[in-house]
């Protein structure tokens, strides 16, 4: 960051005041989107794209819940189910939890809280979009096409030569949806390495961007890995290049460890940015300092570290050799302790704050109720002995989910309903936002609890018929899934409402702190007039202020 | 600005006058060097980040080459006799002469590189077309070999045959990889000279100036990582069986 004041922009005089102009109403036209540069704009091409692929994610979700209502298999046949649940992690994994946060929330929020008028390399961004967009149509087409039954993993040998679906096709949607993840990763590490604001030291940016640096980092040092393992397997299937096939010499388990070095490093992808919501969550709607910043800072970063050299825990019963599996077992153990970090310095933000319980407060909560239970199911699973009892069964299904879904997505609702009013200016209605809130937590837990019993109890994942033993907890699961697509439902409801119909919010509707609350809402296209100098430090909250509003 | 940071808000910003700046690079106030970036404070601003965001995509491209590296460790380690006798069966003077050609196209790019932090375009040209023929050459040498492979029944999956039977799926292993690394890597070299191309029009304009020379450095930065990516490359599969004898 140049140490300057006097950039480009700092001496130009503010035009005439111009009547309300923003972001949003800048320019106006498709072209004007479809070739915008601007951070915010493409924020909010991002989140209409991966709402589309969370809906398309969610019906196929629902076809799997409604097939597993009863023991047989009656709605669906067992190789329409396995591309039900194909097509579902596909959806969900690639195309809407990887670049949930990141490309929407972190798109919008990280030049603002770098006091920045943009990402380093805006043109790099809107090639981000485009990278996702021709990915969502090779995922569109395998779906239209037959879909895919190979599981979202696409091991070999099913993906290279039994498998009868699109697998080219959903192999070249996920490897263009990793460049846009690339791409995206890279445009954050650089605006956050150069383009912070004077005085915005290490040691002051928020949290949220802390856990974005650790992501960025992840994705630039993993989604690469996984981009040649996936061409590797389409070159294996369309020029019977045999690198998986034992005939030709060579090892399925080695695309499994390629596999997974990305793809659990994924998992963080998916989670540290909504640990970071929740720092901003915890801090606003508890009026305090994040207890141990540098702690939650650094813990982040730790996250990032371990989670590299932990991907052999899903390889316990794949043949891995049993030395590699204690190894990976202990490693796995590590990424608790930058977990539990994070969980209870949260826990000691609020301890004697001032508590409010607005939308996004409710998500934080159930945020951390959640993670703790998919944390520590984490733990079993990273335990040899016990995974070989429980891998391939619903346990585990109901373990990612608790942090896929009751902490991933929880973390995005929150984020998204602590900037919604940034992002559009509107407030929404914040007693259907805490139904929506409460139909969630609720349907999420409905809906996994039972599975973690059902899994325990010997159920196996992707089947779509089970002994009718299994039916009752599978009858509660379905009940809950439906309720969660309930809650699901309402912010699209509410969420539009408030674009017509919604109070203006103001610059800082819940009085908090933080660069993106002092400009307007929503913001011009240039984000400040005048380059901000940060004079303190991240939640510079006035202790013991009592309640806001 | 100077009222405002007295105060204790975190900033000192205006935040109530709606002010719309025209969009784009381009808002009408004169005196921005060419070159410069809207989103920047300065041209100094702007090398460092574009210099910090090709190194950050460089590590990126050793992570996706990384994994072919691993892999083949992985087979090698597994079959090593095969893998040296399908060595023997690549032509080391032509993937010498390629080795020497890359190293010498490295030389022409640094020199690229100098002649645009002093500004002079003319010589950024021609370095770059320099590059460019060598590049190119490199490119058709491949074609030779390739070629040659497809005669020989050497291509994995397609026409593969190999004289010792016990040693037939190793070799093929091999030459799955030899296909899929070089051809990442001329896949890559292809890329480098579309982009040759750009920047030796841009030259041609007198684009660059010593101010503003970040693209060519790139460039640099990409073209020296392509060619250390083969400087890997030849060893490993070119000379790896030498000292068991040629096999033809």
């Amino acid at each position: 960051m140049s140490t300057t004041m006097a950039g480009p922009h700092a001496a130009v005089p503010p035009p005439a005041a111009g009547g309300g102009k923003n972001y949003l109403n800048a320019t106006s036209g498709l072209s004007s989107w479809l070739l915008t540069v601007d951070h915010k704009r493409i924020a909010i091409m991002y989140l209409i794209s991966i709402s589309v692929f969370f809906a398309i994610g969610g019906f196929f979700a629902m076809l799997v819940r409604l097939e597993l209502l009863t023991p047989k298999g009656d709605l669906l046949t067992a190789d329409g189910y396995n591309r039900a649940f194909t097509m579902h992690g596909i959806a969900m994994v690639f195309f809407f939890l990887i670049p949930s946060i990141p490309a929407t929330l972190g798109n919008f929020l990280v030049p603002i809280m770098c006091g920045a008028r943009d990402l380093a390399f805006p043109k790099i961004n809107l090639l981000s979009w485009y990278c996702y967009i021709i990915g969502a149509v090779f995922a569109l087409v395998a779906a239209f096409s037959g879909g895919v039954d190979t599981g979202w993993t696409f091991y070999t040998p099913y993906s290279s030569t039994f498998s009868n679906g699109a697998v080219l096709s959903a192999i070249m949607g996920a490897f263009f949806a990793g460049f846009s993840s690339i791409l995206t990763g890279l445009n954050f590490l650089v605006t956050i390495h150069k383009m912070r604001a004077p005085g915005l030291t290490w040691g002051r940016m928020p949290l949220f961007l802390w856990a974005q640096y650790a992501t960025s980092i992840i994705q630039i040092l993993g989604t690469p890995v996984v981009a040649i393992t996936l061409i590797l397997v389409a070159l294996e299937r369309a020029l019977h290049f045999g690198f998986f096939d034992p005939k030709m010499g060579g090892d399925p388990i080695l695309m499994q460890h390629l596999f997974w070095f990305y793809s659990h490093p994924a998992v963080y992808v998916m989670i540290l940015p909504p640990m970071g919501v929740m720092s901003e969550l915890v801090a606003a709607f508890c009026r305090r300092r994040v207890y141990g910043y540098h702690f939650v800072a650094m813990s982040s970063v730790a996250i990032a570290v371990i989670s590299f050299i932990v991907w052999g825990h899903h390889l316990f019963t794949s043949g891995q050799s049993v030395y590699a599996g204690m190894v990976f077992s202990f490693l796995t153990f590590l990424v608790g302790i930058p977990s539990a970090i994070k969980v209870w310095n949260w826990m000691a933000t609020m301890y004697k704050g001032s508590i409010s319980y607005e939308a996004p407060m409710l998500y934080a909560f159930g945020f951390i109720g959640m993670f703790t239970i998919g944390g520590l199911t984490g733990l079993f699973l990273a335990t040899v002995a016990l995974d070989i009892h429980m891998h391939d069964t619903y346990f585990v299904v109901a373990h990612f989910h608790y942090i896929m879904v009751g902490s991933a997505i929880f973390g995005y609702m929150g984020g998204l309903h602590y900037w919604w009013p940034k992002m559009t200016g509107k407030m929404y209605s914040d007693g259907w936002a805490r139904l929506s809130a409460l139909l969630i937590f609720a349907g999420f837990n409905f809906t996994f609890f039972p599975q973690f019993i059902v899994g325990y109890l010997g159920m196996p994942r992707r089947y779509h018929a089970y002994p009718e033993e299994f039916q009752v907890l599978n009858v509660m699961s379905t009940v809950g899934a439906s309720v969660l697509a309930m809650g699901y439902l309402l912010p699209a409801f509410y969420f539009v409402h408030s674009l017509y119909k919604g109070k203006d919010a103001g610059p800082n509707p819940w009085g908090a702190k933080g660069l993106e609350w002092q400009i307007q809402s929503p913001p011009i296209t240039e984000n400040f007039l005048t380059v901000p100098v940060v004079k303190e430090e991240a939640y510079a909250y006035v202790e013991g202020g009592g309640g806001h509003h | 600005m100077s009222k405002e940071e007295g105060d204790t808000t975190r900033m000192a910003t205006h935040t109530t006058t709606p002010h719309q700046p025209a969009p784009g690079g381009d808002h009408g106030h004169a005196a921005h060097p060419s070159g410069y970036a809207h989103q920047f404070e300065d041209l100094g601003q702007q090398l460092d980040s574009s210099v910090l965001g090709m190194w950050i995509f460089l590590a990126q491209e050793i992570m996706f080459f990384g994994g072919l590296f691993a892999g083949y460790s992985v087979y090698r380690w597994r079959a090593p006799e095969a893998f040296a006798a399908a060595s023997n069966h690549l032509n080391v003077p032509l993937g010498g002469l390629n080795t020497v050609v890359l190293i010498l196209s490295s030389l022409t790019m640094a020199l690229a590189v100098r002649a645009a932090m002093m500004g002079e375009n003319k010589q950024i040209l021609r370095y770059l077309v320099a590059t460019l023929i060598l590049g190119c050459t490199f490119l058709g040498v491949k074609v030779i070999e390739y070629a040659d492979k497809f005669e020989h029944h050497l291509v994995p999956g397609y026409n593969f045959q190999w004289p010792v039977a016990s040693e037939a799926a190793g070799a093929q292993m091999f030459y799955v990889f030899y296909f899929v690394m070089t051809g990442m890597h001329a896949f890559h070299m292809i890329i480098g000279a579309g982009l040759l191309l750009y920047f030796i029009n841009k030259a041609r304009k007198n684009t660059y100036h010593t101010q503003y020379y970040g693209p060519i450095e790139n460039m640099g930065l990409y073209w020296h990582f392509v060619d250390i990516v083969w400087i890997f490359l030849f060893p490993l599969l070119y000379l790896l069986g030498l000292h068991l004898g040629s096999g033809h």
